[in-house]
């Protein structure tokens, strides 16, 4: 089976479970050769849920009357420090999509603060202009994680109704803006279930062979979140089967040898452990989607993004991987300050 | 004939008896690289700073090196020269050493290194006294030059990194062999125990191998595999003249007429 952008969706359409296997067994093979048995661990940390976008999928978006908070510079250094206490080096600060309650002076005080606990920084914030990521780099920022959801422009208007992220093209173009402003690391992704998974990844990985390219330099991951309930309700469109999840990310692996592939909470305990065999290098422990979830609030009485699936701890994550036969790293990075 | 006993290797005015160099990515356990550099006799790992936990988070790798053994720190993760020399002095400044491996690579899909920056950043290094080990690709012309700004070796590829397809770069790396005066230590892409042998029989100083050890079903079996292969391929290399046999052949058609007159 050769595999290749043109029989993605024959695959994906294909039920013989030996397709799906062969993929595995391939995949497999790929991910141990190059990333070994190790898998890599972080945790996000979401600091504000203000968003001005109206994505008719998020729990954060802005026609959803849901409880609003911004953590204070006081507040993110406690939350950080609680995450560091964990035994977690490799940070993902989230945010809302609004450019008026979390503009980038806040953002680059949320860095500073996170710095003196973390090796390594992510973001996963609105799309920015070059001259801002360079601003962010400089602060601390080693990667990005920006997310183009869907790359049918059709299918992104309908979900996008409003707000900055209704620009399709300022989004398409932040990983470039992202790499010009020297930041390390990209992480590019769509979100399953919005619309067909099939022409999906085939532009995603297109997005992605085209980024390779352009800017050589950068270490690229991938990721591929399936719509998941909020507090019960579905927002998907288009269903995504576990079968076509595997199927994702084993395709994955075989067309990027080389290219991270991140997991995260949303999935469940049994399918993320399986997972890790197949092409996933890097996951999510003891995420709280919460803003303040790790010391300030009680989970319970805030609106999280979504509802997480796994919810081990990173002493139960290590424990897994060890029992599993994995090395889990926590430290992958050591920032050297760019003048 | 040289003997083992004095064949020994010299790097950065270190003795070396081993010529198998073991690099610590990839393995499944910290235990198991403990147990895999026991079963290599290496004398020299190298590890990635940025795999070493300053912080103290988790398990530090360190403490799973034995003292006796030379911690050569790599720059894994610098895309230009500035960064492996910041890279370096982090590494010396951690009290990891003078012993520096410089990786330079600027693409992240076939990870293969920029000659040009390393070149650079081996020339500020040796000035500030580190024993500089630059992996390259290779080619006559940089390794001249890394020899001429001090380096201490020469690594070239044999392949791409991980990729386990062996000494693809074989012709070039006899040149370096044939011309470059410093120990030339085969690197990256070796992912037999042959071909580790086939690298030292074609006169390599030392082999590097990572991947294929690490990703072995069972890697400290496989590191005895290669530790034994490259002593094999060293003493192929010592026992097999270099030079073409001098002793004319029976019968010398295209030359025999010069000398018909002295044989009547």
């Amino acid at each position: 089976m050769n595999l290749s952008l043109n029989n993605i969706k024959s695959i994906l359409n294909n039920n013989d479970p030996a397709v799906t296997e062969a993929l595995a067994q391939k995949a497999s093979a790929l991910t141990r050769q190059y990333f070994g048995r190790t898998i890599a661990l972080y945790t996000p940390l979401y600091i504000s849920n203000y968003c001005s976008s109206y994505c008719t999928y998020c729990g954060f978006n802005s026609h959803h009357k849901i409880n609003r908070i911004k953590l204070t510079p006081e507040q993110i250094d406690q939350e950080a420090g609680r995450i560091a206490e964990m035994g977690i080096e490799d940070l993902l600060i989230l945010t809302g999509e609004s450019y008026q309650m979390t503009p980038l002076p806040y953002l680059k005080k949320s860095v500073t603060i996170c710095k003196k606990y973390f090796p390594s920084i992510g973001m996963e914030i609105h799309p920015l202009e070059e001259v801002e990521y360079r601003d962010l780099f400089h602060a601390g920022v080693d990667g990005i994680t920006i997310y183009q959801e869907t790359y049918n422009r059709n299918r992104y208007q309908e979900v996008h109704l409003s707000g900055k992220k209704a620009d399709y093209d300022f989004r398409y173009n932040a990983p470039e803006r992202i790499a010009r402003a020297g930041i390390r690391r990209i992480s590019i992704g769509i979100l399953l279930g919005l619309s067909s998974i099939a022409e999906d990844l085939c532009a995603l990985f297109e997005h992605l062979r085209f980024m390779e390219r352009n800017f050589p330099g950068v270490e690229y991951s991938i990721s591929f979140p399936r719509l998941r309930k909020i507090k019960g309700r579905d927002f998907s469109i288009c269903d995504v089967t576990d079968i076509d999840f595997i199927k994702t990310i084993c395709m994955t692996r075989i067309l990027f040898p080389r290219v991270g592939i991140n997991l995260s909470t949303r999935e469940s305990e049994t399918l993320r452990n399986h997972a890790l065999e197949l092409g996933v290098t890097r996951i999510s422990a003891a995420s709280n989607t919460a803003v303040g979830g790790y010391s300030l609030e009680s989970p319970e009485e805030q609106e999280p993004q979504f509802d997480i699936a796994d919810d081990r701890s990173v002493p139960q994550i290590i424990a897994l991987l060890k029992s599993k036969n994995f090395d889990p790293i926590l430290t992958d990075w050591r920032r050297i300050e760019n003048s | 004939m040289n003997t083992k006993q004095n064949d020994s290797l010299i790097i950065g005015g270190k003795e070396l008896k081993s010529r198998f160099f073991l690099g610590t990515g990839k393995f499944a356990s910290k235990q198991l690289l403990a147990d895999t550099i026991a079963a290599s006799q290496t004398e020299i790992v190298t590890v990635a700073l940025r795999r070493i936990d300053l912080e103290r988070h988790e398990e530090n790798i360190l403490e799973y090196i034995p003292d006796n053994i030379t911690l050569l720190t790599n720059t894994s993760g610098a895309r230009n020269a500035k960064e492996a020399v910041r890279i370096a002095r982090l590494a010396q400044e951690a009290g990891y050493g003078n012993w520096i491996k410089i990786e330079v690579i600027n693409d992240s899909k076939y990870l293969l290194p920029d000659n040009n920056e390393t070149i650079k950043a081996t020339e500020i290094l040796s000035k500030e006294g580190f024993v500089v080990l630059p992996y390259m690709f290779p080619d006559l012309y940089c390794a001249r030059e890394l020899v001429a700004v001090g380096a201490a070796t020469v690594m070239p590829l044999a392949s791409p990194i991980g990729s386990s397809l062996g000494l693809q770069a074989k012709t070039f790396i006899e040149i370096l062999i044939n011309e470059i005066n410093i120990p030339i230590i085969v690197d990256a892409g070796i992912g037999l125990p042959s071909q580790a042998a086939d690298a030292m029989a074609i006169g390599a100083d030392a082999v590097l191998v990572n991947t294929a050890i690490a990703t072995a079903e069972n890697p400290v079996a496989a590191a005895a595999s290669f530790a034994q292969a490259i002593k094999e391929g060293r003493q192929a290399f010592l026992t097999t003249s270099p030079e073409p046999t001098l002793k004319a052949s029976a019968s010398s058609p295209l030359t025999g007429f010069l000398y018909e007159d002295t044989a009547s």
